[in-house]
Protein backbone atom coordinates (compact mmCIF):
# COMPACT_ATOMS: atom_id res chain seq x y z
CA UNK A 1 0.00 0.00 0.00
CA UNK A 2 2.35 2.23 0.89
CA UNK A 3 4.42 1.61 -2.16
CA UNK A 4 1.79 2.15 -4.50
CA UNK A 5 1.39 5.63 -2.45
CA UNK A 6 4.26 6.49 -2.94
CA UNK A 7 4.93 5.84 -6.79
CA UNK A 8 1.49 7.65 -7.18
CA UNK A 9 3.24 10.37 -5.50
CA UNK A 10 6.18 9.95 -7.61
CA UNK A 11 4.29 9.80 -10.67
CA UNK A 12 2.50 13.30 -9.60
CA UNK A 13 5.20 15.02 -9.14
CA UNK A 14 7.20 13.66 -12.15
CA UNK A 15 3.83 14.57 -14.29
CA UNK A 16 4.32 18.00 -13.21
CA UNK A 17 7.99 18.75 -13.52
CA UNK A 18 7.11 17.25 -17.39
CA UNK A 19 4.26 20.18 -17.94
CA UNK A 20 6.37 23.13 -16.66
CA UNK A 21 9.13 22.02 -18.88
CA UNK A 22 6.87 21.95 -21.84
CA UNK A 23 6.40 25.40 -21.90
CA UNK A 24 10.31 25.82 -20.58
CA UNK A 25 9.70 29.49 -20.62
CA UNK A 26 12.14 31.25 -18.59
CA UNK A 27 10.99 34.85 -17.41
CA UNK A 28 12.98 38.22 -16.86
CA UNK A 29 11.71 38.63 -13.40
CA UNK A 30 8.89 36.76 -10.78
CA UNK A 31 6.82 39.79 -11.34
CA UNK A 32 6.19 39.22 -15.31
CA UNK A 33 6.31 35.03 -14.21
CA UNK A 34 3.47 36.27 -12.08
CA UNK A 35 1.55 37.84 -14.69
CA UNK A 36 1.81 35.03 -16.96
CA UNK A 37 0.41 32.86 -14.71
CA UNK A 38 -2.15 34.90 -13.89
CA UNK A 39 -2.78 36.03 -17.59
CA UNK A 40 -3.14 32.40 -18.68
CA UNK A 41 -5.91 31.39 -15.45
CA UNK A 42 -8.07 34.05 -17.41
CA UNK A 43 -8.54 31.69 -20.48
CA UNK A 44 -10.52 28.42 -21.06
CA UNK A 45 -9.23 26.51 -23.29
CA UNK A 46 -11.61 26.18 -26.19
CA UNK A 47 -10.96 22.40 -27.02
CA UNK A 48 -11.33 21.11 -23.39
CA UNK A 49 -14.52 22.77 -22.37
CA UNK A 50 -13.98 23.48 -18.87
CA UNK A 51 -10.33 23.84 -17.82
CA UNK A 52 -8.09 27.06 -18.33
CA UNK A 53 -4.88 27.08 -20.51
CA UNK A 54 -3.14 27.24 -17.45
CA UNK A 55 -3.79 23.77 -16.24
CA UNK A 56 -4.74 21.96 -19.79
CA UNK A 57 -2.36 19.42 -21.50
CA UNK A 58 -4.17 20.11 -24.91
CA UNK A 59 -1.85 21.41 -27.75
CA UNK A 60 -4.20 23.95 -28.43
CA UNK A 61 -3.64 25.14 -24.57
CA UNK A 62 0.07 24.92 -24.83
CA UNK A 63 -0.29 27.10 -28.72
CA UNK A 64 -2.39 29.68 -26.34
CA UNK A 65 -0.12 29.63 -23.71
CA UNK A 66 2.81 30.50 -26.13
CA UNK A 67 0.42 32.98 -28.13
CA UNK A 68 0.11 34.70 -24.56
CA UNK A 69 3.99 34.98 -23.97
CA UNK A 70 4.65 35.93 -27.37
CA UNK A 71 2.38 38.81 -26.55
CA UNK A 72 4.12 39.52 -23.47
CA UNK A 73 7.33 39.72 -25.45
CA UNK A 74 5.96 42.20 -27.45
CA UNK A 75 4.90 44.19 -24.79
CA UNK A 76 1.00 43.96 -25.08
CA UNK A 77 -1.37 45.09 -22.41
CA UNK A 78 -3.62 42.43 -20.59
CA UNK A 79 -6.49 43.75 -22.10
CA UNK A 80 -4.70 43.79 -25.22
CA UNK A 81 -4.00 40.05 -25.08
CA UNK A 82 -7.27 39.25 -23.67
CA UNK A 83 -8.54 40.78 -26.96
CA UNK A 84 -6.10 39.44 -29.09
CA UNK A 85 -7.81 36.21 -28.19
CA UNK A 86 -11.07 37.14 -28.18
CA UNK A 87 -11.30 38.53 -31.81
CA UNK A 88 -9.86 34.62 -32.77
CA UNK A 89 -12.14 32.41 -30.16
CA UNK A 90 -14.78 34.46 -29.02
CA UNK A 91 -16.37 34.85 -25.56
CA UNK A 92 -15.95 31.48 -24.80
CA UNK A 93 -12.27 31.59 -23.80
CA UNK A 94 -12.85 34.36 -21.58
CA UNK A 95 -13.42 32.82 -17.93
CA UNK A 96 -14.67 36.30 -16.87
CA UNK A 97 -17.19 37.18 -20.19
CA UNK A 98 -18.33 40.43 -21.05
CA UNK A 99 -21.27 41.84 -20.23
CA UNK A 100 -23.34 42.54 -23.55
CA UNK A 101 -27.04 41.42 -25.01
CA UNK A 102 -26.23 38.04 -25.33
CA UNK A 103 -25.03 37.74 -21.51
CA UNK A 104 -27.33 39.57 -19.95
CA UNK A 105 -29.32 36.41 -18.86
CA UNK A 106 -26.03 35.17 -17.61
CA UNK A 107 -25.08 37.83 -15.49
CA UNK A 108 -28.86 38.61 -14.01
CA UNK A 109 -29.80 35.44 -13.65
CA UNK A 110 -27.98 34.93 -9.76
CA UNK A 111 -29.61 37.60 -9.19
CA UNK A 112 -32.99 36.61 -10.13
CA UNK A 113 -32.86 33.09 -8.43
CA UNK A 114 -32.04 35.05 -5.33
CA UNK A 115 -35.31 37.16 -5.73
CA UNK A 116 -37.29 33.95 -6.02
CA UNK A 117 -35.24 32.36 -3.17
CA UNK A 118 -36.34 35.26 -1.67
CA UNK A 119 -40.21 35.45 -1.89
CA UNK A 120 -39.88 31.95 -1.03
CA UNK A 121 -38.44 32.36 1.92
CA UNK A 122 -41.20 35.17 2.68
CA UNK A 123 -43.53 32.91 1.97
CA UNK A 124 -43.18 29.76 3.80
CA UNK A 125 -41.70 32.20 6.98
CA UNK A 126 -45.48 33.85 6.96
CA UNK A 127 -47.22 30.67 6.66
CA UNK A 128 -45.47 29.43 9.74
CA UNK A 129 -45.61 32.51 11.77
CA UNK A 130 -49.10 32.13 14.36
CA UNK A 131 -50.79 35.06 15.27
CA UNK A 132 -52.28 35.61 18.98
CA UNK A 133 -55.89 34.48 19.15
CA UNK A 134 -58.13 36.87 19.06
CA UNK A 135 -60.68 37.91 21.87
CA UNK A 136 -63.71 36.25 20.16
CA UNK A 137 -61.22 32.52 19.43
CA UNK A 138 -60.68 32.81 23.30
CA UNK A 139 -64.12 33.33 23.97
CA UNK A 140 -65.07 30.32 21.94
CA UNK A 141 -62.24 28.22 23.35
CA UNK A 142 -63.14 28.85 26.89
CA UNK A 143 -66.63 27.74 26.09
CA UNK A 144 -65.70 24.61 24.47
CA UNK A 145 -63.68 23.99 27.61
CA UNK A 146 -66.79 24.66 30.28
CA UNK A 147 -68.46 22.54 27.77
CA UNK A 148 -66.42 19.39 28.00
CA UNK B 1 -55.56 27.99 -5.62
CA UNK B 2 -53.89 24.72 -3.29
CA UNK B 3 -54.24 22.04 -6.12
CA UNK B 4 -52.26 24.45 -8.80
CA UNK B 5 -49.87 24.44 -6.26
CA UNK B 6 -49.21 21.08 -5.72
CA UNK B 7 -48.31 20.78 -9.43
CA UNK B 8 -46.17 23.46 -9.42
CA UNK B 9 -42.96 21.16 -8.94
CA UNK B 10 -43.77 18.96 -11.86
CA UNK B 11 -44.13 22.09 -13.86
CA UNK B 12 -40.55 23.19 -13.05
CA UNK B 13 -39.17 20.14 -13.44
CA UNK B 14 -41.45 19.59 -16.92
CA UNK B 15 -39.51 22.99 -17.98
CA UNK B 16 -36.13 22.57 -17.02
CA UNK B 17 -36.30 19.01 -18.31
CA UNK B 18 -37.23 20.60 -21.84
CA UNK B 19 -34.34 23.49 -21.44
CA UNK B 20 -31.73 20.97 -20.62
CA UNK B 21 -32.77 18.65 -23.18
CA UNK B 22 -32.62 21.15 -25.85
CA UNK B 23 -29.60 22.71 -24.46
CA UNK B 24 -27.48 19.07 -24.67
CA UNK B 25 -28.98 17.69 -27.95
CA UNK B 26 -29.49 21.02 -30.58
CA UNK B 27 -26.09 22.40 -29.65
CA UNK B 28 -23.44 20.39 -29.55
CA UNK B 29 -21.18 21.93 -26.45
CA UNK B 30 -17.74 21.30 -28.34
CA UNK B 31 -19.07 23.78 -30.75
CA UNK B 32 -17.55 27.47 -30.57
CA UNK B 33 -19.63 30.39 -32.05
CA UNK B 34 -17.05 31.47 -34.52
CA UNK B 35 -15.41 35.34 -33.83
CA UNK B 36 -13.88 35.43 -37.38
CA UNK B 37 -16.95 35.54 -39.25
CA UNK B 38 -16.70 39.17 -41.47
CA UNK B 39 -13.20 39.32 -40.88
CA UNK B 40 -10.17 39.42 -43.37
CA UNK B 41 -7.85 36.28 -43.26
CA UNK B 42 -5.02 36.46 -40.86
CA UNK B 43 -1.75 36.99 -42.37
CA UNK B 44 1.11 34.47 -42.48
CA UNK B 45 4.18 33.24 -44.05
CA UNK B 46 4.42 29.47 -44.30
CA UNK B 47 6.32 27.03 -46.49
CA UNK B 48 4.35 25.53 -48.96
CA UNK B 49 3.87 21.48 -48.60
CA UNK B 50 6.28 19.87 -50.98
CA UNK B 51 7.85 22.32 -52.19
CA UNK B 52 11.38 23.08 -50.85
CA UNK B 53 12.08 26.89 -50.36
CA UNK B 54 8.85 27.95 -51.74
CA UNK B 55 6.41 30.34 -49.11
CA UNK B 56 3.57 31.43 -49.42
CA UNK B 57 0.82 34.32 -47.94
CA UNK B 58 -2.11 36.17 -47.42
CA UNK B 59 -1.42 37.49 -50.96
CA UNK B 60 -2.19 33.69 -52.29
CA UNK B 61 -5.41 33.98 -51.13
CA UNK B 62 -6.56 36.67 -53.17
CA UNK B 63 -8.47 37.49 -56.04
CA UNK B 64 -10.26 34.07 -56.20
CA UNK B 65 -13.03 32.81 -53.70
CA UNK B 66 -11.39 30.01 -51.63
CA UNK B 67 -12.45 27.23 -49.48
CA UNK B 68 -9.14 26.83 -46.77
CA UNK B 69 -8.83 23.45 -45.25
CA UNK B 70 -7.07 22.65 -42.07
CA UNK B 71 -6.19 19.12 -42.19
CA UNK B 72 -3.71 16.70 -40.74
CA UNK B 73 -2.75 12.81 -41.19
CA UNK B 74 -3.22 12.11 -37.41
CA UNK B 75 -6.94 13.41 -38.00
CA UNK B 76 -9.51 10.17 -38.65
CA UNK B 77 -12.36 13.12 -39.65
CA UNK B 78 -10.07 14.81 -42.45
CA UNK B 79 -9.48 11.26 -43.64
CA UNK B 80 -13.20 11.22 -43.21
CA UNK B 81 -14.34 13.92 -45.22
CA UNK B 82 -11.45 13.92 -48.27
CA UNK B 83 -13.61 12.22 -50.87
CA UNK B 84 -16.27 15.02 -50.63
CA UNK B 85 -13.45 17.64 -50.89
CA UNK B 86 -12.32 15.50 -54.05
CA UNK B 87 -15.89 15.90 -55.30
CA UNK B 88 -16.15 19.95 -54.46
CA UNK B 89 -12.60 20.02 -56.39
CA UNK B 90 -13.34 17.83 -58.91
CA UNK B 91 -16.80 18.88 -59.88
CA UNK B 92 -17.32 22.53 -59.21
CA UNK B 93 -13.76 23.88 -59.75
CA UNK B 94 -13.88 25.70 -56.20
CA UNK B 95 -10.28 26.57 -55.05
CA UNK B 96 -9.00 24.55 -52.01
CA UNK B 97 -5.97 25.69 -49.77
CA UNK B 98 -5.13 23.62 -46.98
CA UNK B 99 -3.33 24.33 -43.78
CA UNK B 100 -1.48 21.08 -43.56
CA UNK B 101 -1.41 21.73 -39.12
CA UNK B 102 0.73 20.36 -36.59
CA UNK B 103 1.83 17.21 -39.02
CA UNK B 104 4.76 15.66 -40.20
CA UNK B 105 5.38 17.21 -43.76
CA UNK B 106 6.41 13.89 -45.33
CA UNK B 107 4.08 12.03 -43.99
CA UNK B 108 1.39 14.70 -45.27
CA UNK B 109 3.06 14.49 -48.68
CA UNK B 110 2.57 10.77 -48.63
CA UNK B 111 -1.02 10.93 -47.31
CA UNK B 112 -2.16 13.10 -50.44
CA UNK B 113 -0.42 10.58 -53.20
CA UNK B 114 -2.11 7.90 -51.25
CA UNK B 115 -5.80 9.67 -51.16
CA UNK B 116 -5.93 11.70 -53.87
CA UNK B 117 -5.61 15.95 -53.54
CA UNK B 118 -7.92 18.37 -53.93
CA UNK B 119 -5.45 20.82 -53.04
CA UNK B 120 -4.13 23.94 -55.37
CA UNK B 121 -1.31 24.16 -52.61
CA UNK B 122 -1.09 23.33 -48.71
CA UNK B 123 0.54 25.55 -46.33
CA UNK B 124 2.59 24.24 -43.23
CA UNK B 125 1.59 25.03 -40.22
CA UNK B 126 4.19 23.19 -38.17
CA UNK B 127 4.09 25.40 -34.95
CA UNK B 128 0.14 25.83 -35.20
CA UNK B 129 0.13 29.82 -35.27
CA UNK B 130 -1.77 30.22 -38.09
CA UNK B 131 -3.85 28.01 -36.29
CA UNK B 132 -4.80 30.13 -33.38
CA UNK B 133 -4.60 33.26 -35.85
CA UNK B 134 -7.76 31.60 -37.17
CA UNK B 135 -9.41 30.19 -33.82
CA UNK B 136 -8.67 26.45 -34.92
CA UNK B 137 -9.22 24.31 -31.91
CA UNK B 138 -9.45 21.47 -33.64
CA UNK B 139 -8.97 19.80 -37.32
CA UNK B 140 -10.79 19.42 -39.24
CA UNK B 141 -11.75 23.15 -39.46
CA UNK B 142 -13.05 24.70 -43.38
CA UNK B 143 -13.76 28.46 -43.78
CA UNK B 144 -14.65 29.95 -47.07
CA UNK B 145 -12.69 33.21 -47.87
CA UNK B 146 -14.26 35.32 -50.82
CA UNK B 147 -12.07 37.07 -53.14
CA UNK B 148 -11.40 40.25 -51.03
CA UNK B 149 -9.62 37.52 -48.52
CA UNK B 150 -12.57 38.14 -46.01
CA UNK B 151 -13.79 35.15 -44.11
CA UNK B 152 -17.26 34.23 -44.91
CA UNK B 153 -18.19 31.23 -43.02
CA UNK B 154 -16.52 28.40 -40.96
CA UNK B 155 -17.24 25.04 -40.57
CA UNK B 156 -15.53 23.26 -37.36
CA UNK B 157 -15.74 19.12 -38.16
CA UNK B 158 -16.50 17.38 -41.48
CA UNK B 159 -17.47 18.82 -45.02
CA UNK B 160 -20.03 16.18 -46.50
CA UNK B 161 -22.81 16.26 -48.46
CA UNK B 162 -25.38 17.85 -46.17
CA UNK B 163 -22.82 20.68 -45.12
CA UNK B 164 -22.16 21.41 -48.59
CA UNK B 165 -25.67 21.63 -49.92
CA UNK B 166 -26.89 23.13 -46.83
CA UNK B 167 -24.25 25.37 -45.68
CA UNK B 168 -21.12 26.37 -48.05
CA UNK B 169 -22.96 26.11 -51.94
CA UNK B 170 -25.67 28.78 -50.24
CA UNK B 171 -22.99 30.91 -48.92
CA UNK B 172 -20.83 30.28 -52.05
CA UNK B 173 -24.11 31.28 -54.22
CA UNK B 174 -23.72 34.90 -52.42
CA UNK B 175 -20.51 35.63 -53.27
CA UNK B 176 -19.57 38.11 -55.67
CA UNK B 177 -16.48 36.56 -58.41
CA UNK B 178 -18.21 33.53 -57.96
CA UNK B 179 -19.34 32.68 -61.42
CA UNK B 180 -19.19 28.93 -61.50
CA UNK B 181 -22.35 29.08 -59.09
CA UNK B 182 -25.28 28.75 -61.09
CA UNK B 183 -23.81 25.10 -62.10
CA UNK B 184 -22.99 24.22 -58.59
CA UNK B 185 -26.44 24.47 -57.12
CA UNK B 186 -27.89 23.60 -60.71
CA UNK B 187 -26.38 20.06 -59.79
CA UNK B 188 -27.69 19.64 -56.35
CA UNK B 189 -31.38 20.58 -57.35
Amino acid sequence: MNGVLRSSVLVLVVGCLGASAIDGFDFPDAETAARYQRLITEFRCPKCLNESIASSGAPIAVDLRRTVRRLMEEGAADEAIRDHLQTRYGDFVLYDPPFKPSTWFLWFSPVLLALVAVYVVVRVARRRTVSAPSDAERERARRLIEAS
Amino acid sequence: MTRIKLYLPVGVFGVLAVVLFLGFTLRDPNLLPSALIGKPFPAFDLPVLGAAGERAGREGLLGEVRLVNVWATWCPTCLAEHGELMRIGAETGLSIIGINYKDDPQLAVEWLRQHGDPYDFNVVDDAGDLGVDLGVYGAPETFLVDAGGVIRYKRVGDVNPVVWRDEIAPTLAGLAGWQKVEAVLGDER
